[in-house]
This record gives structure tokens, C-alpha cells and sequence, in this order.
């Protein structure tokens, strides 16, 4: 490894990292965040039986789990503008992603809620409460701490998979590297930086799940 | 006060209540005994609408319902004014024993949180366990547990408490905990509806005693009758049963 190859590295880190921090960490944020109001939702119309509802929830997670993320993002960013919906890059990248993590979280949310005993859905009852009452302040917390480790796995993994909204000109960071990468003629050095700073990303977001279990058990 | 009558329910075409009548007065203590699988439970869970009745007439304290088709607020609102106590006790996980108890009266009665928690307070107190408020249930023995499960259950202010063999998943040295809580609210007071094979208990506690078989009564009666001169064959039977079970040192399941 020459200095030149030391200054590209140095320079393009921040080249890189700037895109990651204004790009990559939104898209990350947004997206998951509304994917955990829709798993949210489809987990309970699921374990409530909602009539018709349901079937809609069965059915949307069947087509997003069963489909590759980079088919979804091209229907939506190239194919859907020819029937007349137009989205921009980034809200196009927001509402395929969090529509995928709402599929697969969704299932995660039901499974924990399931894991919890029914007879506390019944001492709820019993107590006077609706079942949305229980629901909400006895079955979903408890609920919630199950599924906390997988859905910090699926955080982590939107992360990376975020490097998917290259291919529909999301500048985010792989976007970046890439394109640095074709000008400097340095595809390993670039790209091996670019999966350095994933990593980055990845390992503080393992030590902040770490440390928020440990808070959720002191409970 | 309350009168359950004709109730039928069937599970998976299997008829498990085949017209079971009961007749409740204020102040009654009343324990149901039976062989295992002859529909205690599941006449209990009717009652208390956990499971719905195929057809069945029930009249609390001068309000009459179809136990087929009473309707989500109807059901609220008699359960509001029942307790129930499971014998897997049942307790909200995520809550201490004091949360537990309070739950129901914050959230389903719309109570303050002071009232609450001296309503609490005094029905802890009464289990013996305002000590262990903090604790959390998996901190709690199963007989610690149960206690405070009916505290939760006498929170309300219930005109009738269910108890569905609430010492049967117990330890056998933690029995007596329970029951000594369960003779001081029928001492109280306190109408109780008692799913049990305490038999001492039945006969000591109870002015009342039912024999459940197959889905259908089969006798019932005050207690010394029944233990001492059974009518019906049946209850004979059961009753020697038991005894003979007894004397072999294993207490009836
Ligand atoms: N949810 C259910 N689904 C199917 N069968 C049930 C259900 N609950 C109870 N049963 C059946 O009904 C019968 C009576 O059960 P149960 O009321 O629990 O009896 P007990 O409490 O007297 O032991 C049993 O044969 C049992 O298998
Ligand atoms: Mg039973």
C-alpha cells in the first residue's frame, strides 16, 4: 500500500461517510420505523382474526417475502411511472423497504405475541379490560421484549440492504464508493472501504442493541 | 343472585355441559366437585363468558342475559362484576403483584391511581402479601402468586368470585396458604363459586356442595348431607373413590 493509496482511502472516507450519514442513515431510519407500524399492524389484525383484513395481510406478506427486494425496488422506481405513479428515488427506496421489513418483522411481532401465555389475555378479561386493553398494556409489552433480538437483526440487516438503492440511483454510500471507484481505478481499495464503514454502522448498532436488552431485562 | 340455567356447550360435536342449572345466593360459598373432564372448568368459563355457551339463560342480580348471544358490552360489563381466579394463576408478567391488582381498576374502571392503590392496598393486605407489592410474579412462589391473583380477583369489588381448582397446580406444602386466604374471604363474606378437590375445604368452608358428571349435576346438597349420606349412587361412588384414594396417601386429582 502506496501514500497515494493512503490519501484515496483517507479522502474518500469522508466522501463516502457523508453520503452514509445523510443518506444511507435516513433511508435506514424512515424506513424502518414505518416497516414497524405496518408489522405492527398486520401482526394484530392476524392474531385478532380481523375478517377479510387478515386475508389482505396474509396476502401482502406472501408477495413481499416471497419476491427479491431488487424486483420490488425496479417495479416501483421503473415500472410503476409507466401506469402513471411517478416516484422519486428516495421515497421510492422508503416505501419498498419499509413495506419489506413491515413483511418480515410482521411475522416476528405476531410469533412474540403468540409466545406470550393466553391465559393473560384471559385474566384481562377477567379484570374488566376490552381486548385491546390487554393487548396494548399486557400481551404487547411482553411481546415486544421477545421480539426485540430479531428485530434488531432486521435493523441491522435493512443497513446493508439499503446499499440495494444504488441500483435505482439513491445516492447512498455504496452509490458513492462505487462511483469513486470507476474514477480512481481502485475497485478493491474502494469497495473494501465501503464495506468498512457498513461495518462501522453495524457493530455500533450491535453494542446499542447489547446494552438496550440488558436495560429491558433489569426490568 | 345468580341463576345460571340450561346450559349447554359442545366441543368438537362432544357435549361437555349438557343443561347444567346452578342457583347462587349472597353469601353462598359453593364447591363444584367432580371427575376430572365432566366440565368444571368449562362451566365456569361459560359463566365468566371466556367460552361462549351454545344456549343458556343467566340472571345476575336482576340483569337477565342469553349466554349464546349476550353482546360485547354485555359481557364487559357482568364480567366487571365477577371475579375469576385460575388455577394457573394467570398473573400479568410484565406487573408487580401491586400492578397486577390495580390494572383493572385504572384501566377497565377508569379509577384514579390512589384509589387504586388503596383498593390495592387493602386487598393485598388481605392476602398477606402487601410485603411482596414490588415483586414481580417470577419472583413469587406459586402460592404467593395465587394470592395475589386473588387479590386481583376481589379488586373489583366482585359480587361473585370463580375459582377454577385454584390450589391444584400447587406444591402441596403451599396449599394451605391459599386456602386459609379462601376461608377468610368465605368467613367475609364473600360469595364464592369453588372448582376444587379440597375435599376439607368442601366440607368445612362450603354450605354448598355440587357433583358434577358427564355435563350434568348429579347431586348437590350441604355438605354434611353429602359427605355423609349421599342419595345417589354416584356420589357414592365418587365419594369412595376418593376416600380409597386417601387412605393410599395420594390426594385426589
Ligand atoms: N377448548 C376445548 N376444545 C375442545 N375440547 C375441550 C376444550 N375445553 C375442554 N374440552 C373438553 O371438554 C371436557 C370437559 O373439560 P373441562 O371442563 O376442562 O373438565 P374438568 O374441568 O371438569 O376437568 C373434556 O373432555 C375436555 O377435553
Ligand atoms: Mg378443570
Amino acid at each position: 500500500m502506496n501514500d497515494r493509496i493512503l490519501n484515496l482511502l483517507k479522502d474518500s472516507f469522508v466522501q463516502i461517510l457523508l453520503p452514509g450519514l445523510e443518506m444511507t442513515v435516513p433511508l435506514t431510519v424512515i424506513s424502518f420505523s414505518l416497516g414497524l407500524l405496518i408489522a405492527l399492524g398486520t401482526a394484530l389484525v392476524q392474531v385478532a382474526n380481523v375478517k377479510v383484513v387478515r386475508q389482505l395481510a396474509r396476502f401482502y406478506v406472501w408477495i413481499f417475502r416471497g419476491t427479491p427486494m431488487l424486483v420490488q425496488l425496479y417495479v416501483v422506481f421503473y415500472g410503476l411511472p409507466k401506469v402513471g405513479l411517478i416516484l422519486n428515488a428516495f421515497p421510492a427506496a422508503v416505501v419498498v423497504f419499509s413495506l419489506n421489513t413491515g413483511a418480515y418483522a410482521s411475522e416476528t411481532i405476531r410469533a412474540a405475541i403468540l409466545s406470550v401465555p393466553v391465559g393473560q389475555m384471559e385474566a384481562g378479561y377477567c379484570s374488566g379490560m376490552t381486548y385491546m386493553q390487554t393487548m396494548r398494556r399486557i400481551i404487547l409489552p411482553q411481546a415486544m421484549r421477545t421480539a426485540f433480538p430479531p428485530l434488531s437483526n432486521s435493523l441491522i440487516g435493512l443497513v446493508k440492504d439499503t446499499s440495494l438503492a444504488s441500483n435505482i440511483t439513491v445516492v447512498e454510500m455504496f452509490l458513492t464508493a462505487q462511483r469513486i471507484a470507476s474514477r480512481t481505478y481502485e475497485p478493491f481499495w474502494m469497495y473494501l472501504e465501503v464495506g468498512f464503514i457498513y461495518l462501522i454502522f453495524c457493530t455500533a448498532l450491535t453494542y446499542l442493541q447489547r446494552w438496550l436488552e440488558k436495560k429491558l431485562e433489569r426490568k | 343472585m345468580l341463576d345460571v340455567e340450561k346450559v349447554h356447550k359442545k366441543f368438537d360435536g362432544q357435549e361437555v355441559l349438557s343443561g347444567v342449572s346452578l342457583h347462587v345466593d349472597k353469601g353462598d360459598v359453593i364447591t363444584i366437585l367432580g371427575p376430572s373432564g365432566s366440565g368444571k372448568t368449562t362451566l365456569l368459563r361459560c359463566i365468566s363468558f371466556l367460552e361462549r355457551a351454545d344456549s343458556g339463560w343467566m340472571d345476575f342480580a336482576g340483569t337477565g342475559v342469553d349466554m349464546h348471544r349476550a353482546g360485547k358490552n354485555q359481557v364487559l360489563a357482568l364480567r366487571r362484576r365477577m371475579g375469576f381466579v385460575f388455577q394457573s394463576y394467570n398473573l400479568f408478567a410484565n406487573k408487580t403483584a401491586l400492578k397486577n391488582v390495580t390494572e383493572g381498576l385504572i384501566v377497565a374502571r377508569g379509577m384514579n391511581r390512589k384509589t387504586a392503590a388503596e383498593i390495592a392496598e387493602s386487598c393485598l393486605q388481605r392476602v398477606g402479601m402487601w410485603e411482596k407489592r414490588d415483586s414481580y410474579p417470577h419472583q413469587l412462589s406459586g402460592g404467593q402468586q395465587q394470592r395475589v391473583a386473588i387479590a386481583r380477583a376481589i379488586a373489583g369489588d366482585p359480587e361473585v368470585v370463580l375459582f377454577d381448582e385454584p390450589t391444584s397446580a400447587l406444591d402441596p406444602e403451599l396449599v394451605g396458604e391459599v386456602l386459609q386466604v379462601m376461608r377468610s374471604l368465605a368467613r367475609d363474606g364473600m360469595t364464592m363459586l369453588v372448582v376444587t378437590h379440597e375435599m376439607r375445604f368442601a366440607r368445612q368452608a362450603a354450605n354448598k356442595v355440587i357433583l358434577i358428571d358427564g355435563g350434568r349435576i348429579v347431586e348437590e346438597g350441604r355438605p354434611q348431607e353429602f359427605f355423609v349420606s349421599p342419595r345417589t349412587e354416584r356420589a357414592r361412588q365418587f365419594l369412595d373413590l376418593l376416600g380409597r384414594e386417601t387412605e393410599g396417601g395420594n390426594a385426589a386429582q
